[in-house]
Parts: C-alpha cells; sequence; structure tokens
C-alpha cells in the first residue's frame, strides 16, 4: 500500500477530516468543491443583505417621512413618503393570532401521533398532517378567500357583536379580514409546529415515562410530567419557526386581506396589508429604482425580522442539545 | 392497587378526547382543500385540450383554451432551478457531513437554516436587486430560476445530509482500509448509498419550488401564450395563471382558475408523495 494515504497512522484515526486525504488532485478538487459551495451558501445570504442594504438606502435617503413612524405611503416618481408601523402591526398581529390558534393545536396533535396513536399508525397519520406542508400557498388564498370565508364570517359577527368592547374584535367585519388571513395562516403554519415537536416529543427519554406510570400516574398526568417538561424547549423552537413562516407568508395573506385604503383600525375584522403583501401588491410598479427601493427597504425589514426569529429558534435548539448530551 | 381518583381519571379521558380531536381538526383543512380543488378543477382537467393548448386568445368570457403553456414554464423553470440548485447543495452536505469541522462548519450549517427560513418574496426582491437593477437585464423566465434557486437548496441540503450521517462509518473506514482515496470513497461508496436521500431532496424541493408564486409575481409576468425561452419574454407559470384570474367572477375564468390549482397540486403531491415514498424504501433507515 502507499505511504501516501494517510498522514497519520493512528488506528483509531477519525476517517474524515484531512487525516483520509492523500493529497492528490481528485482529493484537492472534490473537497475544495465542497467547501466552496459551502462558501457559496453564506455568501449568497451575505449578498441578500448587502444587495437589499444597497438598494434601499437611496430610497429610505430620499424618504421625505420617517421610516419607523410615518404612517403614510406615497409612492410617486416625484416624492417618497413611506413609513412601515401600519404594516408592521398588520403583520406581527397576524402571526401572532395565527400561532395562538395553530401551536395548542400543534402541541395536541404530536402529543396525539406519538403518545396516543397505534404505533403502526403513527408514521402515515403524520405523513397527513406534513401533507398540509405540501399545498402551495397561491391554493390556500383562493380557498380561504372564496371557500372559508363564508363559515368564518358568522364566527366574526358574533365575536364583533358580543366582545366587540375589546379593540381587537371591534366591528364592521368584513369578508377580507386580518382574522382570515391569521385562521388560513394556522393552517400553514400547523404542520411545521407540529413536525418539529413529533421529533421532540419522541426523544423523551423511555425511563423518565415508565418511571411516571409506575409511579401511578394517569397517561395524561405522564405526559404532563414528564413528555412536556422534557419537550418544552424543542416547542419553543418550533413555534418560533412556524411564526418566522406566518411572518414571510405573501400570496395567501395578498388574496385573502382586502386592501382597503380606509382608516386604520387595530381591530382584527379590517383588512391592511403586512410586509410581504404590500410588496406583492406593488410587484409590477416597480418604475424606478427609487420606488423600487421603497418596497426593497421593506423587504430588507422582513428579512431581518425573519432571520432574527429563526436564528433564535436554532439557537434554542443548540442550548437544548447541549443539555441532553 | 387503588386506581386513580374520579377527578384524574375525568381528566385523563378529556385529554385523551381532546387529542383525538386535535388531531382531526388539523386532517379537516386538508381534505376539504382537496376535496374543493378535485370537485372544482377536475372536469376541465379531463379535456385533451387542457393539457396540450394555451390561453392565447381566451378571453374572461370564452370557454376554451388550456394550461400547457404555464405547465411547460412551471416544470421550465423548475428544472433549470434544480440543475443550477443541486450540484451546490449536494456538495453543501457533503462538506457538513465529510469535511467541516469547526467554526466554518457551524456558519455553513446556521447559514443554511437562515435559507430554510428565508421569505420567497425576499428571494425575489433579491434576483431583482441584482438581475433587474444592477446587471439592467429584463425579467424573464431565467430569472425567476434563480430566485427558486434559493429557495430550493436548503431543501436538498438537509435531505441529503440526513441520509449522509446515516451511511454507516464502517463503510468509509473500509474504503479508506483498503487505500481508497477520500473523494472516490465519497463519490463511489456514500453517495450511491444516500442516493435515496438526495432524490428525496430533490423531488421535496421540486415541488416546494413549483408551488412558489412570490418569485413569478416579482420576477416572472404572466403570458397567455407559449413560451419556452426561458432568457426572452414573459413565460407563464401555474401560480400565476391562478393568480391571473383569482379574483373573476364569470364562471369561464373561474372554472379555469380552480382547474389550474389542482393542476398545480396534482403536479406537488405527486413529487411528494413520490420522495416520501423513496425515503421510505431506502437501504439506510433510521
Amino acid at each position: 500500500m502507499s505511504s501516501s494515504i494517510t498522514g497519520r497512522s493512528e488506528l483509531d484515526a477519525e476517517p474524515s477530516g484531512d487525516g483520509a486525504s492523500t493529497g492528490r488532485l481528485g482529493d484537492r478538487i472534490f473537497s475544495g468543491l465542497s467547501v466552496g459551495s459551502g462558501a457559496v451558501v453564506v455568501i449568497l445570504i451575505l449578498l441578500v443583505a448587502v444587495f437589499l442594504i444597497s438598494q434601499a438606502v437611496p430610497a429610505l435617503i430620499d424618504n421625505k417621512a420617517n421610516f419607523l413612524t410615518d404612517r403614510v405611503w406615497e409612492v410617486n416618481a416625484g416624492s417618497l413618503r413611506f413609513g412601515i408601523p401600519d404594516l408592521l402591526y398588520v403583520t406581527v398581529i397576524s402571526s401572532i393570532v395565527a400561532m395562538i390558534i395553530a401551536v395548542p393545536i400543534a402541541i395536541a396533535v404530536a402529543l396525539f401521533l406519538t403518545q396516543y396513536a397505534p404505533k403502526r399508525l403513527a408514521t402515515p397519520l403524520g405523513y397527513l398532517v406534513d401533507l398540509l406542508a405540501a399545498v402551495p400557498s397561491i391554493i390556500y388564498g383562493l380557498w380561504g378567500l372564496r371557500i372559508l370565508a363564508p363559515y368564518v364570517k358568522p364566527v366574526q359577527t358574533f365575536l364583533a357583536d358580543y366582545f366587540g368592547w375589546i379593540p381587537f374584535f371591534s366591528p364592521p367585519a368584513s369578508t377580507g379580514t386580518v382574522f382570515l388571513a391569521s385562521i388560513v395562516l394556522a393552517i400553514m403554519i400547523l404542520p411545521i409546529v407540529t413536525a418539529l415537536s413529533r421529533e421532540v416529543f419522541d426523544q423523551t427519554p423511555l425511563t423518565h415515562k415508565e418511571g411516571a406510570l409506575a409511579l401511578g400516574a394517569t397517561k395524561w398526568e405522564m405526559i404532563r410530567t414528564a413528555v412536556l417538561p422534557f419537550g418544552a424547549g424543542g416547542v419553543v423552537s418550533a413555534a418560533m419557526l412556524g411564526l418566522g413562516r406566518a411572518l414571510g407568508e405573501t400570496i395567501a395573506v395578498t388574496i385573502i386581506v382586502s386592501t382597503n385604503p380606509g382608516l386604520f383600525r387595530v381591530s382584527l375584522f379590517s383588512g391592511g396589508e403586512t410586509f410581504a403583501s404590500k410588496i406583492a401588491n406593488n410587484a409590477g410598479e416597480f418604475d424606478t429604482p427609487l420606488k423600487a427601493g421603497a418596497f426593497i427597504a421593506v423587504g430588507l425589514v422582513l428579512f431581518v425580522l425573519t432571520f432574527v426569529v429563526n436564528a433564535a429558534a436554532r439557537v434554542i435548539i443548540e442550548r437544548r442539545k447541549a443539555f441532553i448530551e | 392497587m387503588d386506581r386513580p381518583s374520579r377527578s384524574r381519571e375525568i381528566k385523563n379521558v378529556i385529554a385523551t378526547v381532546l387529542m383525538w380531536t386535535a388531531f382531526l381538526i388539523a386532517i379537516i383543512p386538508l381534505v376539504w382543500i382537496l376535496w374543493t380543488v378535485i370537485s372544482k378543477g377536475s372536469n376541465l382537467l379531463l379535456h385533451a385540450d387542457w393539457w396540450v393548448n394555451s390561453q392565447r386568445g381566451i378571453t374572461n368570457r370564452r370557454v376554451g383554451g388550456g394550461a400547457y403553456h404555464a405547465i411547460i414554464g412551471t416544470l421550465l423553470q423548475a428544472l433549470v432551478c434544480a440543475v443550477i440548485a443541486v450540484p451546490i447543495a449536494v456538495f453543501t452536505a457533503i462538506y457538513l457531513v465529510e469535511y467541516g469541522r469547526g467554526r466554518f462548519a457551524r456558519v455553513v450549517s446556521f447559514m443554511v437554516d437562515i435559507l430554510t427560513g428565508i421569505p420567497s418574496i425576499v428571494a425575489a426582491l433579491f434576483i431583482y436587486a441584482v438581475w433587474v437593477t444592477t446587471l439592467g437585464l429584463d425579467r424573464v423566465g431565467f430569472s425567476v430560476s434563480l430566485a427558486l434557486v434559493l429557495l430550493m437548496i436548503p431543501v436538498v441540503v438537509r435531505s441529503t445530509e440526513e441520509m449522509l450521517k446515516l451511511v454507516p462509518n464502517e463503510l468509509r473506514e473500509a474504503s479508506y482500509a483498503l487505500g481508497v482515496p477520500k473523494w472516490k470513497t465519497i463519490s463511489r461508496i456514500v453517495l450511491p448509498t444516500a442516493f435515496s436521500g438526495i432524490i428525496t431532496g430533490i423531488l421535496l424541493g421540486l415541488a416546494r419550488v413549483m408551488g412558489e408564486t412570490a418569485p413569478l409575481l416579482v420576477l416572472g409576468p404572466y403570458s397567455k401564450s407559449i413560451n419556452t425561452d426561458l432568457f426572452s419574454g414573459f413565460m407563464a407559470a401555474l401560480p400565476t395563471m391562478i393568480n391571473q384570474d383569482r379574483s373573476e367572477a364569470l364562471d369561464p375564468a373561474i372554472n379555469r382558475v380552480w382547474a389550474a390549482a389542482l393542476t398545480l397540486i396534482i403536479l406537488v403531491m405527486v413529487l411528494n408523495i413520490a420522495g416520501r415514498l423513496i425515503a421510505r424504501l431506502s437501504k439506510v433507515s433510521k
């Protein structure tokens, strides 16, 4: 055997890493391609940030209104006055309501699939829930507005009539509301939160579960004391990834929520635009770089928002892993 | 041994009922949506016309025409996206599993996660900023594919990575012990063993990008005619065909919208199910 195969001769040297490299041309090309591809991924994200910033800044400088506090949106060739508080509110409130609806159901479904469902059925049934994620978002928007809306309307009327004193539920309730969009968003993020929660609940140590049962706990008590505390961090992380998805969802929200130019309302039963739907609604009007720049500035805010949420979710998972191992 | 007290037993039963109910609640939207799309869209799909004609010359009032232009557009854009995205993604996964040690590998893995979470509209704006504003090029099918690349890469990376990690280390060690160089070990032994995971990732990635509308809104305006040139002119795609007539009230247009939706769902579901099936039948199991 050639002596150039391994630099080290210890029997338990790691097979991967540079110890396995022979230094031959094939190895150098291959490892170059691999490292290069990894670098491409990193550079892509950096480029996204760079390009978005570089084209948002001229528009932001030209902006006669305050981007963060002024509630106005006039983007014409001559004058730029745009601010995002309304967009921020609709984006955040729709996503949070979606999470309020989706996360408890997702936890329950994940518990069902891991603790209650017959073992052989758990995988196929879980796959059915995963299929929800496969439906394209434009179809969610179409279905939401045309098919689901008539069923949601009575719920909205009920809430507006009896709980209208709460600002979120104040009437009048129209058809294309933030509330309807939140429900559809909840359905869209359900599979993500469920899948990750399933993974976490599956990893509950058997000793914890059996110990609880041996001490006389009912199944629910076992779940409450052994499975849920163990999986709490993972569930939070899953919820945050769902939040990220909801914040960035574009076409479903664009189709469902009516963009009435009326007065802005805090109510869930009004129309409005999110960051994503604002961009989508105006995608055909990027005439000048400055005009496009205003919308790119909105996109930049969305990018930063989802970046932070995803990074936080990942940090939580990493901390949890360190705790377990 | 005493049985649990009444109240504890009741809580247990309530919990069980809630869990089963939650699952049913989760399934209802899926069944409902599929039922809606199938029942409203299927009659147009049964005509041969739908699969070979475009919408050229068809107005909202007229029945007729087909979705060929949109189907071919979706397929072409996704194919070109895959050609670019898959090599980058596979080699990134190879880097993360076979080569990566230390800080750069952690950064790469983190960035893949960020890519997973990037909204499609942001990816579209990025490509717009590069392709249209900076390079001054027209919005063509290829620019859509570029935006889709950012969305496909993370799916393929994660799926490939999972499979590569499952390949037993003994295989690699045996190969190195026989004197096989690292690159041959990876390409001739590890990759073929993990092949099903790569295919799964590709199919799931294709399913995802075919359903994306935001990049099309920004970079791929709709056209009623057939256009297979990715570098010139507007190219139709299924999501924009749906989007075009989504607010229509006239029956011929609405029927076409649902039929296009059904076509899209069939395409996406077939890819999704095929991807999962291949994963289950793979040589290396969890």
